[in-house]
């Protein structure tokens, strides 16, 4: 294997982690419908479990097996694509999609709106619950670490981030809920200020706890409404028939 | 005739480690210990090779029960592997009860090698316990 494969390879675990809805909601969001489609997606929800080729292929037999067991036989299908939310990887599903009266989406929300808005006949469908930007802890658990604010600010809090993981979302922390390193609202949650103080303490640069926080522009944030980025650099040019 | 008053005899996959299930099996063999021809073997190379997907299968493709086999705790040959297998099994139950198959027809058993009969008693308990259950309910649906 090659480095630059390697480092392809690396790169493509992002990590938006998600959970199954459980199977009753999703028999209810299928309805009537008689032949379902549930679509998995090969990315960040396969390495966090919840809606990769294997997770498709469960909840395709327990669909089946549940609309058996029900009295209501329905056609269940599963395929997985490697990226749900980019057009040249769902644009392969075209046919199945036409042919299905329901898609099960197991990709996070982007991935769902990618389908409707590639498939706009499409009825599609969440099977998962987008949960959070985050990493695996250890194996089998997932910890929030970003919350996508769109000004980060790790660089003054030595790399622990204080939007995703203080209860509060304080900038000048901690707060009087902060005892024994733990957090008020559960005695297991580190208070993630003491994480910082420890930190900057390690590595001497103290001094970036008494520079005084403004109150965050959360503009750049959900505040400002949805987001969008535009490179001109990497814009399709007009010639090239886009 | 079963205890639901039926002729049904029920039909068991039973998944089984390559090491000490398969050896316990042969064991059972060699010393003449008869267990119900209602189970049919599948070799895994280890438990650890358990997979919902395989479960579920078996269930879809008309068994009426299923259970896996693996060697004792602290001896499975690739470690930890039917201690895995433990875990995905308690999580296949819990998705059995959702569907409404119910996630007594599932079960994992420990055996070692020498366990011939120990090995034919959780064929012997299995073949009983979905006796009782009945048919798969999705069978009867068909």
């Amino acid at each position: 294997m090659s480095t630059c494969f390697l480092a392809y390879f690396l790169t493509e675990e992002r990590m938006i982690v998600g959970e199954q809805k459980p199977l009753e909601e999703i028999k209810e969001l299928i309805g009537d419908a008689e032949k379902v489609l549930v679509a998995g997606c090969g990315t960040c929800v396969a390495v966090c479990f919840a809606g990769g080729e294997r997770e498709a292929e469960i909840l395709a037999s327990v669909l089946r097996l549940a609309f058996q067991v029900d009295g209501n036989a329905k056609e269940v299908e599963e395929v997985t694509v490697q990226r749900q939310c980019e057009w040249e990887y769902v644009d392969p599903l075209a046919e199945q999609i036409a042919e299905s009266d329901v898609v099960v989406s197991l990709a996070c929300g982007i991935g769902v709106q990618t389908l409707v808005e590639r498939f706009p006949d499409a009825w599609v469908v969440p099977g998962l619950n987008t949960t959070f930007l985050g990493m695996p802890q250890e194996q089998g658990t997932w910890v929030e670490r970003c919350q996508a604010c769109g000004n980060c600010i790790l660089g003054l809090t030595g790399g622990i981030c204080p939007i995703a993981r203080c209860s509060k979302q304080l900038l000048n922390g901690p707060c009087g809920g902060s005892q024994d390193g733990k957090c008020e609202i559960d005695s297991e949650l580190d208070c993630v200020w003491q994480l910082i103080y420890d930190r900057l303490s390690r590595m001497g640069k103290l001094d970036l706890m008494l520079k005084f926080q403004p109150a965050k522009d959360w503009s750049s944030s959900r505040d400002g409404g949805p987001r969008k980025i535009v490179r001109e650099d990497l814009l399709m040019l007009q010639e090239e028939g886009y | 005739m079963s205890d639901n008053g039926s002729d049904f005899e029920p039909e068991i996959t039973a998944f089984m480690c390559i090491y000490c299930a398969y050896m316990a099996a042969d064991t059972a063999g060699a010393l003449r210990i008869p267990y119900p021809a209602n189970v049919k073997l599948v070799k895994l190379p280890c438990t650890g090779k358990t997979d919902t997907r395989y479960i579920l299968k078996a269930f879809e493709d008309g068994a009426d029960g299923v259970y896996v086999v693996g060697c004792s705790l602290g001896n499975c040959h690739h470690v930890r592997g039917n201690e895995r297998a433990y875990a995905r099994v308690q999580r296949t139950k819990k998705i059995l009860d959702d569907i409404g198959l119910g996630g007594e027809r599932l079960d994992m058993f420990f055996v070692s090698g020498g366990q011939g009969a120990t090995f034919a008693e959780a064929a012997e308990k299995m073949t009983e316990r979905i006796r009782k259950l009945g048919p798969n309910p999705t069978k009867v649906h068909k």
